[in-house]
């Protein structure tokens, strides 16, 4: 079993579990640049690790030692590496695995090393570990809903072990805790696109368009919806423009469209292109002035191809 | 109509860096223009120092760092080129030395001495030597074992582990594929199923994605275009949609986000903005804009055409286009095959991006007036967002420029003319002349 993690920080070299292993310190050469100030206790736990990497040792102390150096530094993905080396060699349990990726986690929820670990260790656990790691991820997820890392392992998890039913409702909640956050948006293509349930878009696209047009109702400067609208409509522009949910929130080419657009125009030095298409380019390019040039080029853009 | 709830996480969390950031641009307004020239200067002198400081020593809290001394070592030493200064030559001894012992013996560079072989760290050793320049740095670089590296990591999915039993992502494939070309490795073995890939990581939203299903974010964006590039498979992307998905990632702020709806961060000054550089540098070997819109238009159609009109739109001069001059593209080394379009004199366009917005933010906002840049205020400095600050800088500085020997003109340079930065090559974020240094070395032309 493997001791806490807190060893009371007695040092290694006074271990008399140690005490046939010579440390090998690290050759950084006799004028390192971007050379670190380690603390004592760093620098001995990875002095004892180099020696127990060289030797390829796999033991529970090489098991335990790599703990401790995961502990004062998650990000050193050799010693991940390694640790996996000996988890497979003890044939370890791994749901203690989990745990103890957990309590790393908590403080370095950002960690590539971490996410693939537990990755590696889910692979080995099977379905089984299916939903605890689902509900794992939420409770991340409620701490930082966007955590790139979590959302991936998320995706990672359904395509690997299943458990679609419930996220489909899962990003329902999120949204409505927060209908900006685009990772629930993302996800819910994701989740749309893919999940075995639901049919894939085809299937689901009336109900999606009718809800991001919801969305859009409350929040029409929240630029997810939009995008997740017109995601719905990838390759299919016709469609789109002629669907009539969306009609309820855009315009089509009309007299009422082109009426809408001439009260936006305040110049009164130009008139409004004849073009309406133009015309709206021209209006963006003066209430999104920080994108001016970009409407320019899409402007022009239309006048080629045409 | 907008209901009257309470405001989101998301909408909270943006009001607060909206306030903090408006306050710095309203003091900025309000002051004499005297004071405003200073607050818009590069404080290079700090930044050196700062830089050079971290160079020799850093202090027990990088232990988190610990395996990404390679990268610590090029966000300075890049910073620093990106300045025009110079590191000691001790020190840059000191550098090569340090970093070949980061070397593995069968191929790549790991994250401090000792320490497993990973892409990420073998993209920053092998930029750091370049940065540096000189035989020693560049020969010091062993690329048989490393091509026997990168095959090692290639992915039967077409993507890269990062290091042996490693993550595989967009990451991964960029800087694989970046040192390969770098260093005149890159084969078809290499090459094979990346398009694929990174094609899969395309979302719904027109950005780039770290895998396949994952949100769009400017990371990997930028890593993933500049991949396809490289690999001469661009045009599989669709590009109208990814520009479309990046111009909208530019806040009120001036500064870019990484996503939609999150925060801006001084750091996506590059991997965002320099987006727009390789954009522009697919451009300017096909004449005008001649991206096509995609939206299931017949890509080689819609780009002869385009082409063929773009040139008729150029004699007649666009509304905001000046007339240019010729330059001769034929310096700047293109990993494409495509002829350019020299000889049609090209206008001068302006960037699809607001480079002065972006230049406002970064030397208001990211500046840490003690040397060192940072995501935004209220954050800490670091090296990380030092380079990454400068090099989307530099990128803003050089978005006029067509040709990259004539210097900017003024008005593409925020604040007094001496801060103009050395310019980049977008594709591999090096220095351009140590770029050309490097290619010479490895081409052997």
């Amino acid at each position: 079993m493997e001791s806490s993690e807190e060893d009371g920080g007695v040092p290694l070299s006074r271990m008399a579990e140690w005490r046939d292993v010579t440390p090998l310190r690290q050759d950084d050469g006799p004028n390192p640049v971007v050379p670190i100030t380690y603390k004592e206790e760093f620098r001995e736990t990875m002095d004892y690790f180099r020696a127990i990497y060289k030797a390829d040792e796999r033991s529970p102390r090489a098991l335990r030692l790599t703990r401790r150096a995961i502990h004062l530094n998650p990000g050193n993905y050799t010693v991940w590496h390694f640790r996996r080396l000996v988890l497979e060699a003890l044939n370890t349990d791994l749901d203690e695995e989990l745990d103890f990726i957990q309590r790393i986690a908590n403080s370095n929820s950002k960690n590539y090393q971490l996410w693939h670990h537990r990755r590696w260790v889910i692979e080995r656990l099977g379905s089984n570990a299916r939903s605890k790691e689902l509900h794992l991820i939420k409770s991340i997820l409620s701490l930082d809903a966007k955590n790139y890392h979590a959302w991936s392992h998320r995706q990672w998890v359904l395509q690997a072990l299943g458990g679609w039913e419930d996220e489909l409702d899962y990003c329902r909640q999120l949204l409505e805790q927060d209908i900006f956050n685009n990772s629930a948006w993302n996800q819910r293509y994701f989740v749309v696109t893919r999940s075995p349930f639901l049919g894939g878009l085809p299937a689901m696209r009336a109900s999606e368009v009718r809800y991001s047009v919801e969305a859009i109702v409350v929040n029409p400067n929240n630029e997810c919806p939009w995008r997740y609208l017109r995601g719905l409509y990838k390759d299919d522009i016709e469609s789109l423009v002629n669907d009539r949910e969306i009609l309820s929130i855009c315009l089509k080419p009309s007299q009422e469209l082109r009426d809408a657009v001439v009260a936006l125009w305040t110049s009164d030095t130009r008139p409004l292109d004849a073009d309406l298409a133009t015309a709206i380019c021209d209006i963006l390019e003066h209430v999104d002035s920080l994108r001016a040039s970009y409407w320019i080029w899409r402007k022009n853009k239309l006048r080629i191809a045409a | 109509m907008e209901s009257f709830t309470s405001p989101t996480v998301t909408q909270r969390d943006q009001i607060l860096v909206e306030q903090q950031v408006f306050s710095i641009f309203k003091t900025f307004y309000d002051m004499p223009p005297s004071s405003q020239s200073f607050m818009l200067e590069l404080q290079r002198e700090n930044h050196v120092e700062y830089l050079t400081n971290g160079l020799k020593q850093l202090g027990p809290s990088f232990c988190v760092l610990d395996a990404n001394r390679p990268w610590i070592c090029y966000w300075i030493l890049h910073s620093i080129a990106l300045t025009d200064e110079f590191v000691d030559p001790e020190l840059e001894d000191n550098t090569i030395d340090f970093l070949s012992r980061c070397q593995d013996p069968n191929g790549g560079y790991g994250g401090g001495p000792g320490q497993l072989p990973h892409l990420a760290t073998t993209y920053a050793a092998v930029n750091s030597l370049v940065t540096l320049g000189g035989d020693k740095a560049l020969s010091s670089i062993n690329r048989e074992k490393l091509y026997s590296f990168m095959r090692q990591m290639k992915d039967a999915s077409g993507g890269f582990r990062m290091h042996d039993g490693g993550e595989i992502d967009v990451r991964a494939c960029y800087t694989a594929i970046s040192v390969a070309s770098l260093l005149n490795i890159l084969d078809d073995e290499l090459v094979q199923n990346v398009g694929n890939y990174i094609l899969s990581c395309q979302t719904y939203e027109g950005g780039i994605s770290g895998e396949p299903g994952s949100e769009a974010h400017g990371g990997y964006t930028f890593c993933g275009l500049a991949t396809m590039i490289l690999i001469n498979e661009v045009n599989r992307l669709d590009l109208s949609s990814l520009i479309d998905w990046v111009v909208f990632r530019q806040g009120v702020e001036g500064g870019f986000q990484g996503r939609t709806n999150k925060l801006v961060d001084g750091c996506y000054s590059f991997w965002q903005g320099g987006i727009f550089a390789l954009i522009k540098r697919l451009n300017s070997t096909k004449g005008e804009r001649s991206i096509p819109l995609g939206d299931g238009e017949d890509s080689t159609a819609s780009s002869d055409a385009t082409e063929e009109s773009s040139n008729k739109d150029l004699s007649q001069g666009g509304s905001h286009s000046e007339k240019g001059d010729h330059h001769d593209t034929s310096s700047r080394v293109n990993v494409d095959d495509i002829s350019h379009n020299s000889s049609k004199g090209h206008a001068k366009v302006d960037p699809l991006f607001n480079s002065l917005a972006l230049q406002q933010y970064i030397l208001l906002c990211s500046q840490d007036l003690n040397g060192g840049l940072r995501d935004k205020p209220g954050k800490s400095r670091d090296h990380y967002h030092t380079c990454y600050c400068l090099s989307g800088l530099s990128v803003c500085q050089r978005s006029w420029s067509e040709d990259e020997d004539a210097p900017p003109l003024p008005r593409a340079v925020l604040g007094p003319y001496s801060n103009l930065l050395e310019p980049i090559h977008p594709l591999y974020n090096v220095v351009l002349d140590r770029y050309q240094e490097a290619h010479e070395f490895f081409t052997g032309s």
